[in-house]
């Protein structure tokens, strides 16, 4: 018993130990390697790392709510490139031209709208037809995916607003606008994990379906709100993101869902469901983007950043399945 | 008797809905525009969906052994940008072996993450996406890969040449359809296959070497991965690195239009054929309508659901699920 | 007692399942502060029976009275509101969950904002837990808890409402005696709360202790009620198998040959230790045992499925190790499982594919599998075995349990086994088959196998074998000849009382 609970806290505390590992390795490393002149360490470069995690950051929050409940969702993609259009070409709709800078909450709206309507339908599909929701947000993907370039072909879709760019570079108490962005929204769904019944429920849910169902708690209703939730975080990652750059190409957001279900899982939610935590998935984006920040430092080359990413991911499965066998008498199927 | 007919015809509506559903679609189009039919725009379109096909059928066997590879899309880079590097290195009667020794050796570590140490192959293929897309901008550098002789190369014939009137790469599809068909149908492998992705511990109960016959699997799609790479590699004679990506989830829908069950143990090489051409042809018929390409995914999207929802609906006698 | 009000009356139950008529008629009342012992064997009706009660199944006639109110269970939440309360003997906890968040599944108490009142939690789930006396918290993690604490979190969940009836389906199963002793006293109390407990269980001697009537299920029928106090074992147990005990099977003993499998001092890391005991060719021996005793293990260990810590394995006098199934059908091992859909069968294949599953690599002509030699070995055992099948392209889903049973039967006679282990041949099968695949076991003996024969079932044990080995937590208990044993020495042995002095 006293084991069980060690071995948890281990793996709680595995993503934030990797951290330091590479914080340490880095910071080490880039003293004789480094192309620059700057530690790793170096305050603002920490900041800007927080930054650059949030695109990705905020839909993994997302995807982690999902996993935990059992669920998948390969459409995040395609639903953050489809908010970003809405919030850029919104803005050049005829009446919020008359706006002002008012357009901009109404963009917003409308884009996270966009996206809690996406959810909601591939939510849906998942609760009324009962196909596997790795099958439907694979449609969806590519649904969705149509759906972008159905708004302005293989054009970029562009608008730039200077007090949105102002307001996305904008930096409170040190932290960028993303950054609050990102951790603003980790923190209300760890609430949302921790302290509601709604968040318990998608525990019991994603741990043993029969069980949760046999107590009266009504699936569908939970996977047709998390599927929202995920839409709205994969539209609000867009709203952070393009608010800044103000240019969106119909390819962006390509392969995000991997990315974020990598960090998902690095942060030792399970694949199964009914396991995970908020807090564990940030530990898991930042150290990606530790690691990519990190071997660029080093001067190594950037494109290797994917293949050491790539293992580590197997690697933690592996860990995790040794850490979890039984011994010889295990039975060999 | 009406009650048996109906039910026959559910019955054969479940089993092959997905053939009949390929007739009408073509039969629609056909009538919609005539052009549709002509035997070289059916060619054309088998022709540009040979090398989704040929993933497709090394990814069936994952599948029916109840499995996902996720990873076929950058395996696919990898072996492209390898075998044009190489060509101009060593030569083509060369490079093409070279090329696909190693992306055996790529599918054989996957074989030995999910079959022996029985990891979850969602996660594993998902870090070789990652990582083989890692390997592929190392090994390039993250330049473009090109051919420095383009007219003086055989090389070119896997993706440009014909055989009676036949272009090489619907030969090749076609050539490795039915041998992989009849090695999943016919032979003992084949028959582990469908044991193992139905019911793994059963499987190990009667004495077959589960782990062994997910390995194989892995071999197998890394082996038409490697022939994918070659037809895209002779066809373009030069290559981004990043030529196979997003393509792992196209194949899988293509599998999945098939009617492979993403639990293993169903599906067939001859459906997975059916799954490629319909949305090789979905996307000719749509643009022949005038449709712009993008149609073709929203398309996608609603046939893919319909199928797998129908599918499981005829299973379960009931259209809406039970989940309350 | 008859001028009170039943807290549950059943009137009449019938649940049909595709080929099987699993309750027929059934009726029993249960009446407020009783304990009302339910038994049967194994595929009488029992769990179906309590499903319909708990609302998990829907019956197709009858009806069900509380309190003489006519109730139709919808669901289990249904039930529980309406006051009947399933504790199951799978347990469908959500592991990860805490105590409390398990007991109060499906009605965390709210605050606004759909918070959870985690001290309203708290408080009443230590309420609970007091009256239960148990030794953990309220907010540890289920996972964390031992099998016998996770069933009282189970039974915890029973008294978040105010309950009229609680069923306990085979809740001793594994419970320690000094956690059994805490159980009783829940019931106990229940019982002097009023409530209705029917309590399902195999173990006489715990009927005898803490009920007050015993109904009797048999078949799907229900076959009658004995106040405890004025009944004896034998009674009751003649009411479930429908005769007294058969110990004169032996009609059809045959010469014995040569030993074809001797196990010496065998052991699996906490599973069972020192294990030993030889079967004969011609010769059927049973294996008896509660559920964990370690009998399944020992049939998983030499059919190579597990690695033994210890022990030797002879085959026909040589030494051998087994590391893999197919290890074991090289040597003439074979092993009919104990979960036929599990391990058995794979469903969506065909009769014939699941039948010659193991030779497949053998049955070929040139590289391909040959169609002809398949369908000849089908056909063979089809006729020989008896299955009932339009012909083998049929799915073995669609089959009934009997016949399923008889291809994994078949599938492995087919390869000309040694030693043939089935465990537990009959489990869910209905009587007809059941007395099929007895005779089948019988006659395969008499055929020169050595057979080895796990089961639960007293009378099928004592039916087929010409030998049982009794056992309990992993060890061998005792060895009984078909001559010597009897019912009460078999339980004693099984129930770890031999050889020990208590």
């Amino acid at each position: 018993m006293k084991n069980e609970t060690r071995a948890n806290l281990i793996k709680q505390g595995a993503i934030w130990a990797f951290i330091l590992v590479e914080l340490a390795f880095f910071s080490i490393a880039g003293e004789f390697l480094s192309v620059t002149e700057t530690a790793f360490m170096d305050f603002d470069n920490m900041l800007l790392l927080l930054k650059q995690s949030a695109p990705i950051g905020i839909i993994a929050l997302g995807m982690t709510i999902i996993m935990i409940n059992g669920n998948i969702d390969l459409s995040v993609g395609a639903t953050f490139a489809l908010a970003a259009i809405v919030l850029l070409d919104s803005m050049t709709w005829p009446f919020m031209q008359t706006l002002g800078n008012w357009a901009i909450p109404l963009a917003w709206l409308f884009a996270l709208a966009t996206g809690v309507v996406l959810g909601a339908i591939s939510g849906l599909i998942v609760w009324k037809t009962g196909v596997d929701a790795f099958i439907v947000t694979l449609g969806s993907m590519l649904g969705y995916r149509g759906l972008v370039f159905m708004y302005n072909g293989e054009q970029p879709t562009s608008h730039l607003n200077w007090t949105l760019v102002d307001f996305a570079e904008a930096q409170f108490l040190g932290l960028h606008t993303a950054t609050w962005f990102l951790l603003g929204a980790a923190i209300l769904l760890w609430l949302l994990m921790t302290r509601t019944v709604h968040g318990r429920n998608a525990y019991a849910i994603g741990n043993n379906r029969d069980a949760a169902v046999n107590a009266g708690i009504r699936v569908g209703p939970h996977f047709l709100w998390n599927f929202m939730l995920i839409g709205f975080l994969a539209a609000l990652s867009a709203v952070v993101f393009y608010s800044e750059s103000g240019s969106v190409n119909p390819n962006d957001g390509m392969l995000y869902e991997l990315w974020a279900i990598t960090a998902v899982v690095l942060g030792g939610t399970k694949l199964s469901g009914g396991y995970g935590s908020i807090i564990s998935t940030l530990g898991g984006v930042i150290a990606i983007q530790l690691l990519r920040k990190g071997l660029g430092h080093i001067g190594a080359d950037t494109e290797t950043v994917n293949l050491v990413i790539g293992l580590i991911l197997i690697a933690v499965l592996f860990l995790d399945r040794q850490l979890n066998r039984k011994g010889k008498e295990e039975l060999r199927t | 008797m009406a009650e048996l007919t109906r039910k026959g015809l559910q019955g054969f509506l479940a089993r092959q809905g997905i053939l009949v559903a390929f007739a009408v679609f073509m039969i629609a189009f056909a009538v919609a525009n005539p052009r549709f039919i002509d035997i070289d725009n059916v060619f054309g379109v088998i022709r540009s969906s040979a090398i989704l096909g040929v993933m497709a059928l090394g990814v069936t066997f994952v599948v029916i052994g109840g499995n996902l590879d996720l990873s076929v899309g950058s395996m696919m880079s990898f072996s492209t940008i390898v075998v044009l590097d190489l060509h101009d290195k060593i030569g083509p009667t060369l490079a093409i072996p070279s090329m696909f020794a190693m992306t055996l050796a790529l599918g054989a570590f996957i074989g030995i993450l999910v079959g022996y140490l029985k990891l979850n192959s969602l996660i594993v293929t998902l870090g070789m996406l990652s990582a083989i897309h890692g390997l592929t901008l190392t090994y390039s550098g993250g330049k473009n890969m090109d051919i420095a002789d383009k007219s003086g190369t055989w090389f070119s014939v896997f993706g440009q040449g014909s055989v009676a009137g036949l272009p090489m790469p619907i030969l090749i599809f076609a050539g490795l359809a039915i041998v992989l068909s009849i090695i999943l149908s016919r032979t003992p492998f084949g028959r582990k296959v469908y044991a193992v992705g139905g019911n793994g511990v059963a499987a190990t109960f009667s004495g077959i070497p589960r782990a062994r016959v997910v390995f194989m699997t892995y071999l197998m799609s890394s082996f038409c991965v490697a022939t994918a790479g070659l037809i895209q590699a002779s066809r373009s004679l030069g290559s981004q690195n990043t030529v196979g990506q997003g393509m792992e989830l196209e194949v899988l829908a293509a599998v999945i239009l098939g009617g492979a069950s993403l639990l293993g143990g169903s599906g067939t090489i001859f459906k997975t054929v059916i799954g490629v051409l319909i949305l090789g042809f979905i996307q000719n018929g749509l643009l022949l309508l005038g449709l712009a390409f993008y149609a073709q995914y929203i398309v996608t999207w609603i046939i893919i659901i319909l199928a797998v929802w129908l599918d499981i609906a005829a299973k379960r006698g009931g259209l809406w699920s039970r989940i309350a | 007692m008859t001028d009170q009000t039943p807290a549950l009356r059943l009137e009449g139950i019938v649940k049909t399942f595709p080929g099987v008529r699993a309750l027929d008629g059934v009726s029993l009342t249960v009446m407020p502060g009783e304990v009302h012992a339910l038994m049967g064997e194994n595929g009488a009706g029992k769990s179906t029976l309590m499903k319909v009660l708990g609302g998990i199944l829907a019956p197709n006639e009858g009806q069900i009275f509380i309190e003489e109110q006519p109730t139709v269970m919808s669901s289990p939440m249904n039930a529980k509101a309406k006051g009947v309360v399933f504790i199951h003997q799978e347990l469908s906890l959500a592991d990860e969950l805490t105590v409390a968040e398990n007991i109060f599944l499906g009605e965390l108490p709210k605050k606004s904002f759909g918070r959870v009142d985690w001290q309203r939690l708290y408080d009443e789930t230590d309420a609970i837990l007091k009256t239960l006396n148990v030794g953990f918290a309220a907010r540890t993690r289920v996972g964390d808890l031992s099998i016998a604490n996770q069933q009282m979190v189970e039974i915890a969940r029973a008294l978040t409402v105010e309950p009229r009836a609680v069923i306990f389906d085979e809740p001793t199963a594994s419970l320690t005696d000094a956690e059994k002793v805490v159980l009783f006293e829940v019931i106990a109390d229940l019982q002097s709360r009023g409530v209705g407990v029917i309590y399902i269980s195999h173990r006489m001697e715990e009927i005898f202790k803490i009920t007050d009537r015993i109904s009797v299920l048999r078949d799907g029928q229900y076959r009658g009620t004995l106040n405890t106090a004025e009944t004896n074992e034998e009674e009751v147990t003649q009411l479930m198998i429908g005769r007294t005990l058969d110990l004169s099977r032996n009609e059809s003993t045959h010469e014995l040959g040569e030993v074809a499998l001797e196990v010496r001092g065998l052991s699996c890391g906490g599973l069972f230790e020192d294990v030993s005991f030889s079967v004969r060719r011609g010769e059927v021996v049973g294996f008896y045992g509660l559920v964990g005793a370690g009998r399944t293990e020992i049939a998983e260990t030499l059919f190579g499925l597990r690695e033994p810590s210890a022990g030797t394995i002879h085959l026909a006098g040589e030494e051998v190790s087994i590391h893999s199934p197919a290890d074991a059908i090289k040597r003439g091992i074979s092993l009919v499982p104990e979960d036929r859909k599990g391990q058995g069968l794979i469903l969506g294949m065909n009769c014939r594919d699941n039948m010659t599953l193991p030779q497949v690599s053998d049955l070929t002509a040139g590289p391909f599998v040959s169609d002809g030699a398949e369908v000849a070995i089908f056909d063979q055992y089809r006729d020989k075995l008896d299955i009932r099948t339009p012909g083998w392209r049929q799915l073995v889903g669609n089959l009934s349990g009997g016949n399923q049973q008889k291809i994994v039967i078949g599938k492995w006679l087919s390869m000309r086994p040694e030693v043939l282990i089935v465990d537990e041949p009959t489990r869910g099968i209905d009587v007809g088959s059941k007395s099929e695949i007895h005779n089948l076991i019988r006659e395969l003996a008499a055929q020169g196998y050595a057979v080895i024969v796990i089961s639960s079932e007293m009378p099928e044990v004592l039916h087929v074998s010409d030998r049982i080995v009794a056992m309990f937590s992993g060890r061998v208990m005792r060895e009984f000849t078909a001559e010597e044993v009897t019912e009460d020495s078999l339980i004693q042995a099984i129930s770890g009382l031999t050889g020990k002095t208590a």
